[in-house]
């Protein structure tokens, strides 16, 4: 997207460093000079609260494992010790744990916006594999950083997750003894979840230099699915256009942060885990934390353990091949009457499926979890395959320039279907 | 590979075989580090010391009832079973069941009245209630798991709900009339 670069040193020492390690260079081309689409929303505004999120837990999770001990004795304690003895240890855990939730508010909010608008299509197929990768990562992290304090949910949750892996025929027991270091979660996985917990945001940090990389190869996309054609005329320069309205947006998102983190900072967590782990009872009503109900209910919606674990991983898996599923060449769903309707009713059906995650898997529960599922799985196996070969979309702007100042300005009159035909980009 | 400029008689140079001795070299290396790698996270030799055999006393259990205790980490019911609660488990039709298995196959000849199981549903390893008086035995009187509702019978055996298996009998001998050891 962005072509040569426009960086000119002016300082003498911003000269010498340019000729031998261009990292100011790189900043200006990344984050000053880099062309954005003009007609960007505050959908857009969500991959920079993403990387402040990341941020933020890295900074409070380095806080909260220096007064932490990771052992089954004294993990309970210590991070009882975090919230009453620690000077603002509390604000420290409850920013960590709250921020957590945040964090898949935003990514869940960052997803939807790219299946809405067609972000995973050509030529962003390895941008959105690599958001794949993360939302993986995340979903690792966050799961081993629950079992930390040691409560009952946390043991409970360890429990049955690690658990899923005996479902695998002939290995399965030896990879749940091999995660366990045990016969059971004890305090081998513990410690070793600790060191993963403590690792995995870092390699997820990595994961996001190459997401963004990717991204600044091909640019964004916009919300008419037409590629840049004219950089002057359809694209601004990040500073200070997208800069302002990230950073506004970001307030606003820590408000809301801030409002669970200060009023209900025990909202989304469960009560059951201030009670310490104890091997020999399990909660009666174990639910894992909100942003893996959804998943959850599908694992439930199957009768057969080793086909619910599947189905329940291939619920992601389908993710990675939406690329190749989707058929249309129109990207935004703006211009797609019929598969608009279907996104919808994909939305409405993950929120259904988190509901029912969350419910005991009994009686309707069940049957609606397993009518759910097949409209989850519907959704990118039948709709959008078939739907690229049926649906007429409606007419497309000529270019984004037209979509926002009219046809006179930025007309260019390009044809329906145009959208797949990207400008050739050069470099990153 | 360089090759096919440096030897058009597409022999064999030097730097191929450097190449090939090295990547084999390699690679087996790697493979062998892997190995170390991947054994540290086995259950150490402290943990599998753990498992020695340990006696239950079972004079205090009351009929009807049941304890529940560790082993190897691993939790254990042992269960006092009435005699209403033994015929139940031996008339049940094998074939109706998920996992056949007779109850004379689970408990010790002329100790019937005696159930050992390991205690974790074999679904994903919640621990089923049902062992002391007052808690929730499922539609089998057994055991009821609450997590995803699994439902064991009086011989611990799966009749209903997602886990795949019967509940495990561990490895036990009887001592005297009322002690065993298990392990
Ligand atoms: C991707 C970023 C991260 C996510 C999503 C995440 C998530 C979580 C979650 C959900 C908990 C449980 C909170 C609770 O209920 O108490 C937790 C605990 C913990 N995390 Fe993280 N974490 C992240 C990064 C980190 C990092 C980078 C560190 C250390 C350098 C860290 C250290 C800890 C510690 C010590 C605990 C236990 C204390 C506690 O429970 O509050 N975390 N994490
Ligand atoms: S763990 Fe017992 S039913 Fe799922």
């Amino acid at each position: 997207m962005s072509g040569p670069s426009s960086y000119v040193p002016k300082l003498g020492i911003a000269k010498w460093l340019d000729a031998r390690l261009p990292l100011p260079r790189l900043m200006y081309d990344s984050f000053i000079a880099y062309p954005v689409p003009r007609n960007l929303n505050y959908f857009w505004t969500f991959g920079g609260i993403l990387m402040l999120m990341l941020v933020s837990q890295i900074l409070t999770g380095v806080i909260l494992a220096m007064h932490y001990t990771p052992h089954a004795t004294l993990a309970f304690t210590s991070v009882e010790g975090i919230m009453r003895d620690v000077e603002y240890g509390w604000l420290m855990r409850y920013m960590h744990a709250n921020g957590a939730s945040m964090f898949f508010i935003a990514v869940y909010i960052h997803i939807f916006r790219g299946l809405y608008y067609g972000s995973y299509k050509a030529p962003r197929e390895v941008l959105w594999i690599l958001g794949v990768i993360i939302f993986l990562l995340m979903m690792a992290t966050a799961f081993m950083g629950y079992v930390l304090p040691w409560g009952q949910m946390s043991f409970w949750g360890a429990t049955v997750i690690t658990n899923l892996f005996s479902a695998f025929p002939i290995v399965g027991e030896t990879i749940v003894t091999f995660l366990w270091g045990g016969y059971s979660v004890d305090n081998p996985t513990l410690t070793r979840f600790f060191s993963l917990h403590f690792l995995l945001p870092f390699m997820i940090f990595g994961v996001v230099i190459l997401h963004v990389w990717a991204l600044h190869v091909t640019g964004q996309n916009n919300p008419t699915g037409v590629e840049v054609k004219a950089v002057a005329k359809d694209t601004i320069p990040f500073t200070p256009y997208a800069t302002i309205k990230d950073a506004f947006a970001l307030v606003l998102f820590f408000a809301f942060f801030a409002y669970f983190l200060f009023f209900i900072p025990n909202y989304l967590g469960h009560a059951d885990n201030y009670i310490p782990a104890n091997p020999a009872v399990t909660p009666a009503h174990i639910v894992p934390e909100w942003y893996f109900l959804p998943f959850y209910a599908i694992l439930r919606a199957v009768p057969d353990k080793l086909g619910g674990v599947l189905l329940m991983f291939a619920a992601i898996a389908v993710l990675v091949v939406l690329p190749w599923l989707d058929t249309s060449k129109v990207k935004s769903m703006s211009y797609r009457p019929l598969a608009r309707q279907c996104f919808w009713a994909f939305a409405v059906t993950c929120v259904m499926l988190g509901w029912l995650g969350s419910r005991p898997a009994e009686g309707i529960y069940v049957t609606l979890s397993q009518l759910f599922t097949a409209l989850y799985f519907a959704y990118f196996l039948i709709a959008l395959p078939l739907l690229g070969l049926f649906e007429t979309p409606k007419k497309l702007p000529g270019s984004i320039a037209e979509s926002v100042l009219g046809k006179m300005k930025g007309g260019s009159g390009a044809v329906v279907g145009a959208a797949a035909s990207a400008e050739p980009n050069t470099k990153g | 590979m360089a090759e096919a400029k440096s030897s058009p008689a597409s022999e064999p140079t030097r730097r191929d075989m450097l190449f090939l001795a090295t990547g084999a070299m390699g690679a087996a290396g790697v493979v062998a580090l892997a190995v170390p790698f991947v054994r540290t996270l086995a259950p150490n030799a402290q943990t599998i010391a753990a498992g020695a055999p340990i006696e239950v006393d079972l004079t205090p259990i009351p009929e009807g009832q049941g304890i529940k205790l560790f082993w190897r980490g691993k939790l254990i019911f042992v269960r006092s079973r009435t005699k209403a609660e033994i015929e139940e488990a031996q008339k049940v039709n094998l074939a109706s069941l998920p996992d056949p298995q007779a109850d004379s196959a689970r408990v010790k000849p002329g100790k019937e009245n005696w159930l050992v199981i390991y205690g974790s549903c074999t679904h994903l390893g919640c621990i089923p209630g049902g062992s002391a008086a007052g808690e929730v035995r499922g539609d089998y009187n057994g055991w009821f798991c609450p997590c995803h509702g699994s439902h064991y019978d009086t011989s611990g055996r799966i009749r209903k709900g997602p886990a795949p298996t019967n509940l495990p009998v561990p490895p036990y001998a009887f001592l005297s009339d009322t002690k065993i050891r298990i392990g």
